[in-house]
């Protein structure tokens, strides 16, 4: 077999010759790299976000929520039963096993008011645990202690949005602020944790103690009780068996017979959101397959290239085996010439589709993900490509006899 | 031993209900350090009997023999290897690779062969400045004339020092002086080197350059005498 070297050569030579054409085939290959690369990128990009999203929630969640879930997971009478307390909230805590914390919420939605200044924002009413359950830290002051819960003091902590909406450059600290046009002492700054899944920002928020909640903002609709308990397990291994427990534990406390229904829904938010991040890993290979078929599109712009190729040229193939050509030096003079192709092809491919995920990160704020691990997927596809698309036409082009290549006109 | 040896080699074409004899019973010898002209109408059979005897095309009976080797037990690459190491092919048509340098010409039967990646550009060449076109290495086929391009084609059966070349109206497309000159090369070539020479011609005063002269009439050896220059 003849030297790879002068195969390569051989190979180049001819793709030089045909420039245009050349360029045309690489096109295909190109494109689909690109596209690889691109979609990979946004696609990877996406479920990354949603991860650290997931993450800033706060990990091992579950929610509890009054009223009843059906079998098709509608919740019923959500608005009118009002059966979950701080109690309940207590009880979790203290006897399930499997739970870390819990922080029970009483939420609303209320104006703020500093000064001259005011804005809508959420408020929760919460315990100290609160911090814990969705792993906040605080950028300055400090978090409740249990004696301002059971003595309902007006104090609060800010979310970052609400903060700058405020006070602007102004330390919030010890500076009072009106809800509901009941004055509350600003205590500690959340750090900002930015947009949550859905794409609310989650540092539009205000915390104030449950008691404080209950007894100054919205304890008129619902007096003594809470609007959701959220609850820490220990681990990721835990949730199922804490979700067991708190069921146990509230159909006892609640005094709910063996057939009858719970008045209270428990879910797993860690796995709803994982849930979520599964979809949109799904969703990322989607876009990588589609981007694929192009590729193997491209693939077959070049056996087409080079069937046209192999049928020009027969007379040089006639002409080479006459000289003694074997079958495998006329085979890889064309996969080579394929597979060069489809390389070069790749590595100009791979250049464009990182130069677009880029673009699509700084003008449109996409949030993407380059990996070594695609890029070399593509472009090792993009030569395997090449290989597979080249075989053809070159096994074609040796099994031809040599004095019918030679008349070949 | 006989270079070439035949025993009733036949070549039959079935094109539609007709079947064409190419070669009728074909049965001779030629030694090495022969020039044989191989002479007959058109369509006689002579490219077909160049085309077997040079292993590009297989017979569809008899046996043949090169060098002593029964060709038709052999593999396409051992064919291959065949072509490359003991046989040079000079076309009426040149049959150079178009867009390639002279001097890449010759060296492509190097490229397929097991020791040709030694000195090849060398022994390119070599065989170039044999054949006087060592200012021409350089030059693409078109930008050469025909008895240029045809020495080339004759350096490139040369680079592999073949002990046998085979030619198929080498001077068909070429005028009366430079036929003149290409068939001096080939008589210096059997000559000086003992290379063997087998050349298909139309014209008598081609054939006038061989030793030997052979007709075929039909497919079937008709006639087999010895020249005198
Ligand atoms: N591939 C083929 N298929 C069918 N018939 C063929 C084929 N090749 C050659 N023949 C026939 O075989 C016979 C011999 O052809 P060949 O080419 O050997 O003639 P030739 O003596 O070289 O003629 P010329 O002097 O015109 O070159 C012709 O009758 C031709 O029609
Ligand atoms: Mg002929």
């Amino acid at each position: 077999m003849m030297n790879m070297p002068s195969t390569v050569k051989i190979s180049l030579r001819a793709l030089r010759v045909n420039k245009m054409r050349s360029a045309l085939t690489m096109l295909g290959i190109i494109i689909g790299v690109a596209a690889v690369i691109t979609m990979l990128a946004v696609g990877r990009g996406a479920s990354n976000k949603i991860s650290e999203q997931i993450a800033s929630v706060g990990s091992n969640l579950i929610i509890v929520l009054p009223g009843s879930t059906t079998a098709s997971g509608i919740r019923l009478g959500s608005g009118a039963t009002q059966n979950l307390t701080r109690s309940d909230a207590e009880a979790i805590k203290q006897e399930c096993s499997a739970v870390a914390t819990t922080a029970p919420i009483l939420n609303g939605s209320a104006q703020i008011i500093y000064g001259n200044s005011n804005w809508p924002s959420i408020v929760f009413g919460t315990d100290e645990n609160m911090l814990e359950v969705r792993e906040w830290t605080l950028a300055s002051g400090r978090n409740f202690y249990d004696q301002e819960i059971r003595s309902a003091a007006k104090i609060c902590l800010l979310g970052q949005t609400v903060v700058d909406n405020l006070f602007g450059n102004d330390d919030p600290l010890h500076k009072t602020v009106r809800i509901k046009k009941v004055p509350f002492v600003v205590i500690g700054v959340l750090a900002p944790k930015g947009q949550s899944m859905l794409g609310q920002d989650q540092d539009d928020i205000v915390y104030v103690p449950v008691s404080s909640a209950q007894r100054n903002l919205f304890g008129r609709w619902f007096p003594g009780t809470v609007r959701s308990i959220m609850v820490k397990a220990r681990s990721t291994e835990d949730l199922d068996r804490a979700e067991q427990q708190i069921k146990e534990l509230l159909r006892q406390r609640h005094r709910i017979g063996p057939d009858q229904e719970d008045d209270f829904t428990v879910r797993n938010l860690t796995q709803m959101m994982q849930m979520a991040e599964q979809a949109s890993r799904v969703m990322a290979l989607l876009l990588a397959a589609i981007a694929g078929v192009s590729l193997l599109v491209g693939g077959i712009g070049i056996m087409n290239i080079m069937l046209v190729s192999v049928t020009e040229r027969t007379r040089e193939i006639g002409i080479r085996m006459a000289v003694g050509a074997k079958t495998w030096d006329i085979r890889l003079q064309f996969i080579i010439e394929a597979v060069i192709l489809s390389l070069i092809g790749g590595l100009i491919g791979v250049l464009l589709g990182v130069l677009f995920a880029q673009l699509l990160s700084f003008f449109a704020g996409w949030t993407i993900l380059i990996s070594t691990y695609s890029i070399l997927l593509s472009f090792g596809f993009s030569g395997l490509v090449g290989i597979f698309f080249g075989f053809y036409p070159a096994y074609k082009a040796s099994l031809m006899n040599p004095i019918d290549a030679l008349r070949h006109e | 031993m006989a270079l070439i040896e035949t025993d009733h080699l036949e070549k039959r074409y079935e094109v539609g209900d007709s079947i064409v004899h190419a070669l009728d019973k074909v049965s001779l010898q030629i030694h090495r350090g022969e020039f044989v002209a191989v002479m007959g109408h058109s369509g006689s059979g002579k490219s077909t009997f160049m085309n077997v005897i040079g292993c590009l095309d297989e017979p569809t009976a008899g046996t043949y023999r090169l060098d002593g080797i029964d060709v038709s037990s052999l593999s396409r690459d051992a064919l291959a290897e065949i072509r490359n190491q003991k046989i040079g092919f000079v076309f009426q048509g040149f049959n150079l690779l178009a867009r390639t340098t002279a001097l890449e010409n010759v060296e492509v039967p190097l490229l397929y062969n097991k020791d040709g990646s030694k000195n090849r550009r060398e022994r390119a060449l070599e065989a170039l400045r044999t054949l006087g076109l060592e200012d021409r290495r350089h030059h693409h086929p078109n930008q050469l004339s025909g008895g240029q391009q045809q020495r080339v084609a004759i350096a490139r059966a040369l680079v592999n020092n073949a002990p046998l070349i085979l030619a198929d109206e080498p001077t068909g497309n070429l005028d009366t002086k430079t036929s003149i000159e290409i068939m001096d090369l080939f008589v210096r070539l059997n000559e000086e080197k003992k290379i063997t020479i087998v050349l298909v011609t139309h014209e008598p005063d081609i054939s006038t350059y061989s030793k030997r002269i052979i007709h075929f009439l039909d497919g079937k050896l008709v006639s087999d005498e010895a020249n005198r220059r």
